[in-house]
């Protein structure tokens, strides 16, 4: 049908070395791969995104530690001796520590020294005063068998009908109080990853509408070259949901980069009191796999939000150039 | 093929753009649309491809009455509509393969069944040596051409042409005009806008339809 346009448009152009048609392809995605806009979304999801896994990294941490010290404060209980006139505080150590020790459930029992005692009170008191004339209670700490714990309120009745001045803590309001604290520093830290991924959801849906609105004409001619509106919110899909991915294993690989880069920190300080605490508080940072599998799940995710968006915007746009 | 039937348009509270247009297309026809500029030629196009909705009248294409399509139906009969843009509207991060690709592309033809007819034509239309390039580097005439060919790569059964050679020399617009003119003797029904009257003059047997001050007026 066509054999005479060559002649007719370019009559005398010189031929060149033309290659085979298998030589040519499509391989240029129909929504552009590289533009500014694409970047800039890009950009604007990986910090989101890394923002969003260290909250929700933080929070995980946070639950783990929180899980640990529970465990351990649940495993150890104290018998609390208080001076009485006319005892030997020594002997009714001794008698306390033998009851604990033949009670089933009860692993191992250590007697605090006197100055061990004394020590437990220095963060309180301070350093190098003189506690001789005071009537510091004395300690003994028994460890539990997590796995066939004793029945304390019967050891509790024992101790005490044997030995008086003593008393024995199971720990349970501290625990209690830990776990309210740990509960708390736990959805403080969700409540902010609410927030963020809030946050997180508008940025992306406006760096989205923008990257969108920069490719306007290439929905418009996709629509008249007689592309269905399904065709051309797939392709936008594909492409936006790619330009998420990109940002988001950005961003949530950076957050996981983050976590490994402190939990080396953490083992240089490891040595140091400071450093001591800070594991105590928040273990030795390393992500838990739920902890990955929150930032994995984040990233896939954003990544579904954006190509999510990219289709709903531009459906709303093709329903503009059908009205 | 096409008619319109008291066709008119006005974009909001405006007076009428056009009004009572009337006129039939047949097939293997030619005609020029021609009329001052601003007289309504590019929008009379818009309503053609359904890129516009009358606000009154009945516009019908291929058989079908457009008020009555729904979206895949008018997709479905956009797709028997070549269009030249005035401004080529050629995509700028594709190439020249790829642009003339686009309409089979879309219509989600295996790229095998089109490879060879992509690279026929862009030959045919002297582009040959020019098939990996992107748009920008072309030039105006080589836009033209490109645009055309891709217009013409789904063999559409009526051919639109807006200003097509608004950005070539009269060399080359001779040439474009005799595509065209070979093209509706093979068969397909050809409308090119235009207000180039010594264009116009170089082929007497097209049929003439003039806007004017919103009115259609034909001169067989």
């Amino acid at each position: 049908m066509l054999d005479f346009m060559r002649d007719l448009l370019a009559p005398n152009r010189p031929r060149l070395m033309i290659k085979p048609d298998s030589a040519y392809s499509i391989k240029t995605p129909l929504v552009p791969a590289n533009s500014v806009a694409g970047r800039s979304l890009v950009m604007v999801i990986a910090i989101m995104t890394f923002l969003a896994a260290l909250t929700a990294g933080a929070a995980t941490l946070i639950s783990d530690a929180s899980i640990d010290w529970r465990g351990e404060a649940a495993s150890e209980a104290s018998i609390q001796l208080r001076p009485t006139k006319g005892r030997d505080i020594e002997a009714d150590l001794e008698s306390a520590a033998n009851i604990a020790a033949k009670t089933r459930g009860v692993a191992s029992v250590k007697i605090y020294s006197k100055a061990d005692s004394e020590g437990l009170l220095s963060p309180w008191l301070g350093q190098g005063l003189d506690l001789q004339e005071l009537p510091v209670p004395r300690m003994i700490v028994l460890k539990l068998d997590t796995k066939a714990r004793p029945d304390l309120s019967k050891l509790g009745v024992e101790i005490v009908s044997a030995v008086p001045g003593a008393s024995l803590d199971d720990h349970h309001i501290f625990i209690s109080r830990l776990g309210d604290m740990a509960r708390a520093a736990t959805m403080i830290s969700l409540f902010i990853f609410i927030l963020v991924v809030i946050a997180l959801g508008i940025a992306v849906a406006s760096a989205t509408r923008a990257a969108v609105a920069t490719n306007r004409e290439i929905v418009e001619v996709l629509h008249l070259v007689g592309a269905t509106d399904r065709f051309i919110a797939r392709e936008f899909r594909r492409r936006f949901f790619s330009l998420g991915l990109s940002g988001a294993v950005l961003g949530g690989g950076g957050a996981i980069l983050f976590f490994a880069g402190i939990k080396l920190l953490s083992n240089s300080w490891r040595a140091t009191a400071g450093g001591d605490q800070t594991e105590a508080l928040f273990g030795d940072f390393t992500l838990s796999p739920t902890g990955y599998g929150v930032v994995l799940l984040l990233i896939a995710c954003v990544a579904g939000l954006t190509g999510y968006l990219s289709q709903q915007i531009v459906f709303r746009h093709l329903q503009q150039l059908n009205e | 093929m096409l008619s319109f039937e008291n066709v008119g348009l006005r974009y909001g509270v405006s007076p009428e753009t056009l009004r009572d247009i009337t006129f039939e297309i047949a097939p293997h026809s030619f005609q020029f649309l021609t009329g001052p500029s601003g007289a309504g030629k590019t929008t009379l196009m818009r309503l053609i491809i359904m890129a516009l909705k009358p606000t009154r009248g009945i516009i019908n294409i291929f058989g079908k009455d457009t008020e009555r399509l729904n979206q895949e139906e008018v997709t479905a009969t956009r797709r028997g509509i070549g269009i030249v843009f005035q401004d080529f509207r050629l995509l700028d991060h594709l190439t020249l393969y790829e642009n003339v690709a686009l309409p089979l592309q879309v219509q989600g033809h295996e790229e095998s069944s089109y490879r060879a007819e992509v690279t026929e034509l862009l030959r045919w239309v002297g582009l040959g040596e020019r098939v990996t390039a992107p748009p920008s580097v072309l030039s105006g005439g080589e836009k033209q051409r490109a645009a055309i060919a891709r217009a013409l790569i789904s063999r559409p059964k009526l051919l639109l042409a807006d200003e097509p050679t608004g950005n070539v020399d009269p060399t080359m617009a001779r040439r474009i005009l005799r595509l065209f003119v070979e093209l509706h003797k093979s068969g397909t029904a050809v409308i090119i806008a235009t207000h180039d009257l010594t264009l116009m003059d170089q082929y007497d047997e097209a049929r003439r339809l003039v806007l004017a001050d919103g009115r259609l007026h034909i001169f067989e």
